[in-house]
């Protein structure tokens, strides 16, 4: 009975004297951060990429970068270290929200970094708004993202799918083109691919004859390629990304296209397919904002860097993930790491004048990177840089209130 | 259009047709004849295509590579049948669809562990390597005439197989009453591992044969296994001469919806499949 008591008692005295430090923990979270406590804990970033499936080199690739960026960082950003949570979204965007969801409810990161695919991309976008968790997208372009869906946490080191394309209207004009066909995925990224080129090149008086579609991800261009042969236009312009890429580069070699009708793209069309094409690729110019032999200290000194760390050579998405990482560094190193001053990192990273391989670049209203768009060529194995097709090129960010 | 690229479409069409009876022939027999739902056919037709590009670029040849793939892939079949599907033949379908959708996810992660993630290609072997100039700026690769003609003769020769063999016949009769013929004393499961080890060969070979058109990527299995399916439904399950029919129908529909509609082009092989389903529940050259 007395041990019984005794033993009640206890639970009641633990219960209380645990309720009093939750209680106290809650109090320590609503007091005004910037306590030394806070700044002693490592800054906890959510990596959601894609680690299988057929973007997982990408993600791979976006992280080696982003680790790459803090490594130079001496491992801390702002003066904290860094605690990574990992989570794989296997771009997958029914999973989505849970995805992100994990990261923000269960582990309660600072920030998260994400991701490939543009449809997840949204999914992240409307759980990511509500918890206003601080976001850094290393590549998906989805044009909503820094548009109708913008926000004040949303930052995109990457591109928008309208800035890979509006430069080309600039370059065919350039050589003489009046008329061109555009052919791509029926789905958002490649409409809105077509959108930013039709956009430009007709800005510049050229006319888009045709828009031509493939289902997604349909890979049978045979249709479309006589489509094409029937119409004649002075150019053609494309979009795909993969193996579609290399598919569709083979089959326009096969139809005798190839040097008959000049091809131009997006610069995906050309990137991490060129072992794959054989001579198929060579020639084709394509807009993107990386580019092979830039030639510039920064990106000599990424290339060797990458190269040393990983065994493996850097690409457009590996600096991509660096240069959210250098972002993040701007934005916590004017705050000192106290991450929870989130109005002071948002204007930290706003007005951070980014150092990248690809060439220095500063964030639009919208937050989303204004860069020149390098005019590239594929000589043997490479996407040589011949140019820059357009000087600090900026996203429209059409219906962004934010 | 005018009418000599309406003819090219026409070719584009049929060639397309014979390429998907290529693909789904190996299906054909494995759902059609032996009843079982095979998930993993998409991820045998991409084991195939890996194979072609190690083994050619291993030995300089493709034809080469063939000759050494199809004994491998063979003997996976007969072995995943001893190890696996003979277990599953007396079960319901939905022991078969769990046990096949795992397969895609092993030989996935099989694929990436062995050859990683890149987009490959394979040459064309140069005998074939050639166009034929159609138009002024447009011509036809040889090769893939090459390829309609090898589906040609595949479609044959399974015709014949099932038609007019003794095996075929102990193959149909198989499929229509497996205990009958046991007790006939024709050694069933013999004719099982058989068949189910062509069908795997079959996609495999599909895979290989394509893969210098289609490039070698991941996850490139999962776009033709729903096409595949669409096949052997319109087509009507079990028939070879259906599966023929319906690749043709989907080729030409597809083509020209291309071309003709773009906007709907997406779904139009799907509207067909949902038509002769409503038509012809037991599709067009099915038992009903």
């Amino acid at each position: 009975m007395n041990k019984n008591e005794k033993a009640g008692y206890d639970r009641r005295e633990f219960l209380l004297g645990s309720t009093a430090i939750a209680g106290a923990t809650a109090a320590g979270a609503l007091l005004p951060s910037g306590t030394a406590l806070a700044q002693q804990g490592k800054l906890k970033v959510g990596l959601m990429l894609p680690y299988t499936g057929t973007f997982a080199q990408l993600g791979v690739a976006i992280t080696n970068g982003f680790k790459l960026a803090i490594e130079e960082h001496g491992g801390k950003f702002g003066g904290r270290e860094i605690e990574y949570v990992t989570v794989d979204d296997e771009s997958n965007p029914a999973k989505a929200p849970e995805n992100v969801n994990k990261l923000v409810q269960r582990d309660k990161v600072d920030v998260v970094i994400g991701t490939v695919h543009s449809g997840v991309v949204m999914g992240m976008a409307k759980v990511l708004k509500e918890s206003g968790t601080l976001w850094i997208n290393p590549n998906g372009g989805a044009g909503a993202m820094t548009g109708a869906a913008c926000a004040p946490n949303f930052f995109r080191t990457s591109f928008s799918n309208w800035q890979t394309t509006h430069a080309l209207g600039k370059v065919l004009k350039a050589r003489g083109h009046k008329n061109a066909v555009f052919i791509t995925w029926k789905y958002a990224a490649g409409e809105e691919m077509m959108e930013g080129f039709k956009e430009g090149f007709e800005k510049e008086g050229g006319k888009l004859t045709k828009e031509l579609y493939v289902p997604f991800p349909q890979v049978e261009f045979q249709a479309l390629l006589t489509e094409i042969a029937s119409i004649k236009p002075d150019a053609v312009v494309a979009f795909f990304a993969g193996g579609g890429a290399a598919k569709f580069l083979k089959d326009y070699q096969a139809a005798g296209l190839k040097g008959k009708i000049p091809l131009y793209g997006s610069g995906f069309l050309t990137d991490g397919v060129l072992e794959a094409v054989g001579d198929a690729g060579e020639g084709v110019e394509t807009t993107l904002h990386y580019a092979d032999g830039l030639d510039t200290k920064k990106d000599k000194a990424f290339r060797l860097a990458y190269a040393k760390t990983f065994k493996l050579q850097p690409d457009v998405y590996a600096v991509q993930g660096y240069d959210a990482g250098q972002l993040l560094a701007a934005g916590l190193a004017a705050v000192k790491g106290n991450v929870s001053d989130k109005v002071g990192v948002i204007k930290a990273m706003e007005a951070a004048k980014i150092d990248s391989p690809r060439g220095t670049w500063t964030l639009s209203k919208a937050h989303n990177p204004v860069q020149d768009m390098y005019l590239r060529k594929v000589v043997g194995k490479e996407n040589k840089v011949q140019g820059v097709a357009w000087k600090a090129l900026a996203d429209p960010a059409r219906g962004c209130k934010a | 259009m005018d009418f000599a690229f309406f003819l090219i479409q026409l070719l584009n069409g049929l060639q397309y047709g014979l390429l998907l009876f290529l693909v789904a022939s190996g299906l054909t027999l494995v759902f059609g004849i032996m009843g079982i739902i095979n998930l993993a056919h998409g991820s045998f037709y991409m084991v195939g295509a890996y194979l072609a590009w190690s083994l050619s670029s291993m030995t300089g040849s493709l034809t080469v590579a063939i000759l050494l793939a199809i004994p491998l892939t063979v003997i996976l079949g007969m072995g995943l049948e001893r190890l696996l599907f003979r277990h599953l033949y007396q079960r319901d379908h939905l022991y078969q669809v769990l046990l096949t959708y795992g397969l895609i996810l092993v030989f996935e992660e099989l694929r990436s562990l062995i050859w990683g993630d890149d987009v490959h290609g394979v040459a064309v072997p140069a005998l074939l390597n050639a166009s034929i100039p159609l138009t002024e700026n447009l011509s036809y690769p040889v090769y893939r005439l090459a390829i309609s003609g090898v589906c040609l003769l595949l479609a044959a020769g399974l015709y014949f197989l099932i038609q007019k063999t003794r095996l075929g016949m102990m193959i149909r009769a198989g499929a229509s009453n497996r205990d009958m013929v046991q007790s006939l004393g024709i050694d069933i499961k013999l004719i099982y591992t058989l068949v189910f080890a062509l069908g795997i060969a079959l996609a495999a070979f599909a895979g290989m044969i394509n893969a210098p058109l289609s490039s070698v990527f991941p996850n490139m299995g999962g776009q033709v296994l729903i096409i595949c399916f669409v096949v052997v439904v319109i087509g009507g399950i079990g028939s070879v001469k259906g599966a023929m029919a319906a690749s043709l129908i989907i080729g030409l529909a597809e083509t020209f919806g291309q071309v003709l509609v773009p906007e709907v082009a997406g779904m139009i092989v799907y509207v067909l499949m949902a038509i002769v389903l409503v038509w012809r529940p037991e599709g067009l050259f099915g038992r009903s």
